[in-house]
């Protein structure tokens, strides 16, 4: 369980004496208690998932969808407080824009990162304001390489081949490891990253989910796409055709 | 009582080429500046270096030119350091364009961007006054190269190898220089690829060569 912070835990900008900042580990929190987000680096491209859930039947789906375009080419997905998110997303389209008139040509993922990052950690150092309440990845497919950065509340972030965050991390990343990525095809790796959405998701806490799903591949022609129809149907499916085959197996 | 040319701005009256091949650029100027019809220096350098692998040819007003592309580097540094790599021609382009675009009105400079990155290799940018950006396979600029275009549209042809090039350009800035009276002394020639940047310079005359090696 974690420790009480009592006293030091009113504003961002005091360390514990142990040299924690609470408010931080808080966010963190926010970002535990939400829908997982994966994100996996296949051989030709890079998927985002994330378990979006519903807290009610009247929603229109897919009305609050927690995957973004950031530009042409980059893809977000977050886990935590969904408002923060778009606060995120916005402050990255603008970096991604804003480089791309300066420069005259796409902003790599890399740089977009280091920015992203630097606006969560500007975030965690004043008491006048609170740390952003979400966990984020952002996914692309530059120069035939796929990437995949995840950046926290604290605003530390890395490179990954693959990374979960939110309430089923741990299952989720395991359930990656499992992945052999090098010869995953983009195709194929919606299908995987449906499947670990749907087996790390709570039937009994969360009754209701919508699986948000995106792509960047060479398929797409590096563009980040979002899947729907026929392709999000087929993920859909697998994943749950994997699900009853696994509760079978268990009733033996 | 002071001559006429002390009291005029110093112009890099010029001619100036860049060459795409198939690895490279090859970049040439000639070495002439002059204020009205005294010529400052005869041995001026007119192809700057914005990074290792990116060079500017300038010409229009001295002044402008070289403050310009003294801000071009600032820039250029700076995202080397933040990017983790060499910057792409194609943005320091952008960054020039964006310079004289921006203060068309208060400067007199057109200049030819021109160098090798690892994502596209050899380009050539020409930014003229007014501040349009547009790539092109060859590009000439300067008061000398409206006496050469007739011989650039003759003799340019797609797909030349980097000697052929260099010749190419070698003998086109030394006919603007013989026509040319704002365009004289050598035939100043850079190569940048990969590996080297090599410069040489040619005696508009004799098209003697001497040859010296950077790095």
């Amino acid at each position: 369980m974690s420790s009480i912070g009592t006293g030091y835990d009113l504003d961002v900008s005091e360390y514990s004496p142990e040299g924690k900042l609470f408010q931080v580990e808080y966010a963190h929190k926010a970002v535990e208690s939400s829908g997982t987000a994966v994100g996996i680096c296949c051989r030709d491209g890079v998927v985002l998932a994330v378990e979006n859930i519903v807290t009610s039947k009247l929603y229109e789906t897919n009305c609050n969808r927690r995957v973004f375009h950031i530009d042409r080419h980059i893809g977000m997905a977050a886990s935590g407080l969904l408002p923060d998110a778009r606060a995120v997303a916005r402050h990255a389209r603008e970096e991604a824009a804003d480089y791309r008139q300066s420069h005259g040509e796409p902003m790599p993922l890399s740089e977009l990162a280091s920015r992203v990052s630097n606006l969560m950690h500007a975030y965690t150092m004043y008491s006048a304001v609170r740390p952003f309440g979400c966990g984020v990845l952002l996914a692309a497919f530059e120069n035939g390489r796929p990437q995949l950065y995840g950046v926290e509340p604290s605003g530390v972030y890395y490179s990954y081949h693959g990374y979960a965050i939110g309430k089923a991390k741990q299952n989720a990343r395991t359930e990656i490891e499992k992945l052999k990525l090098a010869e995953l095809s983009a195709a194929n790796g919606v299908k995987e990253a449906a499947k670990i959405i749907y087996s790390c998701h709570d039937e009994v806490k969360d009754k209701y989910f919508e699986l948000d799903l995106s792509l960047t591949s060479a398929e797409t022609a590096g563009r980040h796409v979002i899947v729907t129809g026929e392709q999000w149907t087929e993920a859909s499916n697998y994943a749950k055709a994997a699900l009853e085959e696994h509760d079978s197996d268990d009733d033996v | 009582m002071l001559a006429d040319w002390t009291q005029q701005e110093v112009l890099t009256g010029t001619t100036i080429m860049a060459v795409e091949y198939n690895g490279g650029v090859v970049i040439g100027a000639d070495s002439r500046t002059s204020s009205g019809t005294y010529v400052t220096n005869r041995t001026q350098d007119k192809l700057t270096p914005l990074t290792e692998y990116i060079y500017c040819c300038r010409s229009g007003s001295a002044a402008d030119t070289q403050a310009i592309a003294d801000h071009v580097r600032y820039y250029l540094d700076f995202s080397r350091i933040s990017q983790g790599r060499e910057p792409t021609v194609r943005y320091a382009a952008h960054v020039m364009q964006s310079i004289l675009y921006n203060n068309r009105d208060n400067l007199s400079a057109a200049v030819i961007v021109a160098g090798w990155d690892e994502v596209n290799g050899g380009q050539v940018y020409c930014i003229p006054l007014g501040g349009l950006l547009v790539r092109q396979p060859m590009a000439a600029g300067g008061s000398g190269s409206t006496y050469i275009w007739g011989h650039l549209d003759a003799q340019f042809k797609p797909g030349m190898t980097d000697t052929e090039c260099q010749e190419f350009v070698a003998k086109s800035v030394s006919l603007a220089i013989k026509r040319d009276g704002s365009s004289g002394g050598v035939c100043r020639l850079a190569v940048i690829n990969r590996r080297r940047r090599t410069t040489a310079h040619y005696h508009a005359r004799r098209f003697a060569k001497v040859v010296r090696w950077l790095n």
